[in-house]
């Protein structure tokens, strides 16, 4: 009874898991193992269309005899690199027709005509022509004879399927394109992003914390860059800096702070003179890393602010009977408190900013050294149009977060173990 | 001990105060106001003084009129210093030195005289500043978005510093950009588009995550660990990774450029986050409920349909505003799989508008202000829902 029972909850479960885990699974997991596969091909963006045999129907009436009728199909591969196999074709026709001579690869049969064109290759074109007769001699309805599509059938390579594999992808990856930069530039994107966002956090959730009038909606409003439309945020940034008619350029300028515009989003590098050092700073890329703090403090601020309200008031109270500063109450109560919650928010933050796509693409499009992985599978597979390349530096993205959790963690297990 | 900290105190104000001025100084200048200078060292020197003048006065003469007296004060020194400014500008310092004075008001020279005060008031100060900096920060964009999308092309090119809103204009002259982008550019479609989308990712995800939160959270399977851990896995990762294959399969099966395709992708992706939220709710049901409906020999749906859904209301409200927003902000799927303007999403309509260099930039403010509007309307409504679900680790950004 019980076992039958426990066979009856099985089946329920897995008829309830299914269709969330059917989805997952054809748009997600297998899209990422169908990304290994097409990184070890070549394949360009035009090779991904499935060439298709088309034709074209023209109706044409015959001036001297009304009862016939000239109908041209034109014939061709959609494909201009693959050749299609044994094609078929069939088309139907109203009862009263009788075809006039019959092409040695066509039958005409039951007021249908089929034809067997054999192979095309690519570029394949041919202007086929047949001649009706009605027998009843009844008047041609052009219109409707034109609707009806004729069928056409084929086979052909698909290139995604064959088994031609490559390494030239990751060759190109890893030594061709600049990889060294590429990775650097993501680095500094990531490392600086989530930092930066994390402090920002930590201190707005300590304000927040405080008591003071208008903190419900002060909370309101420090989430505002998160949950904003990214479109929005970002063309609004690019307003505001532009160099020409930007706010911020024309405010400097106006309280005579700077001399020229300077063109925050579009400059590689600006020289700085701190304390009798020359040093080049990243300009577009320090604009774009404020963007993404300014936009995902927002998360740090919520985790922290959670667990700041889950510490026990007792602590402080006791740090105060003591005689302790603020500031010592933050460094020696509040941070230890919360560096739980900080290690899992780098790791989260980490990975979401490596992989961050649409900010820099809608800042800058990857111009002016601000090119980091992710916008290199866009460039590679969409711009230049190299599916294979695209696809294998989106491997080597997956490749690096793998090894960066598997070593934040053991660093992290390590930790936990000292402690 | 005591002179010390006084003048730490009255450099903290001082420095508090020079941060509310510029910021207002700021916001008049871009009402077109003609402000060339913030005069830092003299609104030091007034910041420090008036918290100085307030500690060696104390209680002698009441609160108010003491803040009073000082805010007048200040008004009239900085009137003479930069003039020929409105009244409007004149009372905002007023109000703005009134505040400062009734914030410096709490400070005597006995609380300056307790343990750690320098650093009781560094404390305090910096909370003040940092309310006052990260509300600018952060309003300051969205502010300019909606003010540049009332302004004309013309009126920007003659001072790029003016962005004063002219009321006393005719309705359809103020919101003229909102009336050519619906017109000429078809932002009609695109937000039907945007919500069809939306809201059907909403259904569809809902329809497969409450069965299967449902599964993870009460019933035993073979399976369930692995399922549940990896729901977290498949949340983390990244969704340029999954960008070229979908491509190329949506490509071959006639997908991209169809509301479907969208549909599937945005569902696949929120699914996951929906789970995770759900079932972590349908936990803390409690179980008799449940055994009561099968002893009365309810199905799995009946359980489902008539136990489970109205008891998590507010969860599943959560997750549904959630995944709304998801999808009614999700940029990269759109910018792949949409080539066709008949078929675009509001965010990939402002993307595409932006690429023409020609348009002009209120429209692109216009659009925005379009596409931000319901997510932050949504976000400031159902704030308390929305923000214990953010905690339990969901949106994805």
């Amino acid at each position: 009874m019980n076992d039958t029972l426990a066979n009856t909850e099985k089946k329920t479960a897995y008829i309830l898991t299914l269709p969330a885990v059917a989805v997952v699974f054809a748009i997600i997991l297998f899209p990422i193992f169908a990304n290994i596969w097409i990184s070890f091909k070549e394949v360009e963006l035009k090779d991904i269309r499935i060439p298709e045999p088309r034709a074209k129907k023209i109706v044409k009436s015959i001036s001297e005899e009304p009862s016939k009728i000239k109908i041209l199909y034109k014939l061709r591969n959609s494909s201009l690199l693959q050749e299609i196999r044994d094609v078929s074709f069939r088309d139907k026709f109203p009862k009263n027709f009788e075809i006039e001579e019959l092409d040695p690869r066509c039958n005409f049969k039951n007021s249908t005509l089929k034809c067997k064109f054999g192979n095309w290759p690519a570029k394949y074109r041919e202007n086929f022509k047949v001649v009706f007769e009605t027998n009843d001699g009844s008047q041609i309805d052009k219109k409707s004879l034109k609707s009806i599509k004729p069928k056409l059938k084929g086979t052909s390579d698909n290139i995604l399927l064959n088994t031609n594999f490559t390494l030239k992808n990751f060759k190109k990856v890893l030594f061709e394109n600049e990889f060294l930069d590429l990775l650097l530039t993501t680095f500094y994107y990531t490392f600086f992003g989530t930092v930066g966002s994390i402090i920002f956090g930590i201190l707005t959730a300590q304000m927040v914390n405080q008591k003071f009038y208008g903190r419900t909606f002060m909370r309101s409003v420090l989430l505002f860059p998160y949950v904003a439309p990214v479109v929005a945020l970002a063309y609004t940034w690019e307003l505001l800096l532009d160099p020409n008619s930007g706010t911020l350029n024309s405010l400097l300028l106006n309280y005579q702070i700077i001399e020229t515009p300077i063109n925050l989003l579009g400059q590689k590098y600006i020289e700085l003179n701190i304390l009798g050092f020359d040093f080049k700073l990243r300009l577009a890329l320090t604009t774009v890393i404020m963007f993404e703090i300014w936009r995902y403090f927002p998360l740090a601020f919520l985790f922290i602010l959670a667990r700041l309200q889950a510490i026990p008031k007792e602590l402080y109270e006791a740090a105060d009977v003591d005689g302790a500063s603020p500031f010592q109450k933050f460094f020696k109560i509040t941070l230890p408190q919360i560096t739980a919650v900080i290690s899992i928010l780098f790791m989260i933050r980490f990975i979401w900013n490596f992989n961050k796509f649409e900010d820099v693409f809608l800042l800058t499009g990857g111009a002016s050294g601000t090119r980091t992985l992710p916008i290199n599978v866009y460039q590679q597979g969409f711009a230049i149009s190299d599916i294979g390349m695209g696809s294998a530096v989106s491997i080597v993205i997956v490749v690096l977060l793998l090894m960066f959790m598997f070593f934040y963690f053991k660093l992290l297990g390590k930790r936990v173990d000292e402690n | 001990m005591r002179t010390k900290n006084t003048i730490i105190f009255s450099l903290i104000s001082a420095f508090f105060l020079i941060s509310l001025i510029s910021i207002w100084k700021i916001l008049a200048t871009l009402q077109g106001l003609n402000i060339n200078s913030f005069n830092i060292e003299v609104l030091f020197i007034f910041g420090f003084l008036i918290s100085l003048a307030h500690i060696s006065v104390g209680n002698k003469i009441k609160n108010i009129y003491k803040s009073i007296i000082f805010s007048l004060i200040f008004v009239l020194c900085d009137g003479y210093l930069i003039q020929k400014l409105p009244l409007w500008y004149n009372i905002g310092v007023f109000l703005i030195l009134y505040f400062f004075n009734s914030k410096i008001t709490k400070y005597n020279y006995v609380t300056l005289k307790e343990e750690h005060s320098t650093q009781v008031i560094l404390f305090d100060f910096l909370t003040l500043f940092g309310i006052l900096f990260f509300s600018f920060v952060i309003l300051f964009p969205f502010y300019m978005m909606l003010v540049t999308s009332f302004k004309t092309q013309i009126a920007l090119l003659v001072n790029p510093l003016d962005f004063s809103i002219n009321f006393s204009q005719d309705l359809k002259d103020l919101f003229k950009s909102y009336f050519v982008i619906f017109k000429s550019y078809k932002f009609g479609k695109y937000i039907l588009t945007s919500t069809i989308v939306s809201v059907g990712t909403v259904i569809i995800t809902l329809l497969f995550a409450i069965p299967a939160a449902y599964a993870v959270a009460r019933l035993n399977f073979f399976g369930k660990t692995f399922l549940s851990t990896s729901i977290l896995i498949i949340y983390m990762f990244p969704a340029i990774v999954l960008v070229i294959p979908l491509y190329t399969i949506f490509s071959q099966l006639g997908l991209r450029n169809s509301i479907e395709g969208l549909l599937i992708v945005y569902t696949a992706t929120t699914l996951p986050v929906a789970i995770y939220m759900l079932q972590g709710y349908f936990k803390s049901i409690p179980k008799e409920l449940e055994e009561a409906a099968i002893l009365d020999k309810l199905s799995w749906f009946g359980i489902i349909t008539k136990i489970i859904i109205p008891l998590s209301i507010p969860a599943i409200s959560s997750v549904a505003l959630y995944v709304f927003m998801i999808a009614w902000n999700e940029f990269l799927f759109s910018l792949m799989f949409l080539d066709n303007p008949n078929s675009f999403t509001l965010s990939r309509a402002i993307q595409y508008l932006s690429g023409d260099a020609e348009t002009p930039r209120q429209y692109l403010m216009a659009g925005s202000v379009i596409v931000t509007l319901p997510v932050l309307f949504i976000f400031v409504y159902f704030e308390k829902y929305l923000v214990s679900g953010l905690t339990a680790g969901s949106v994805k950004g």
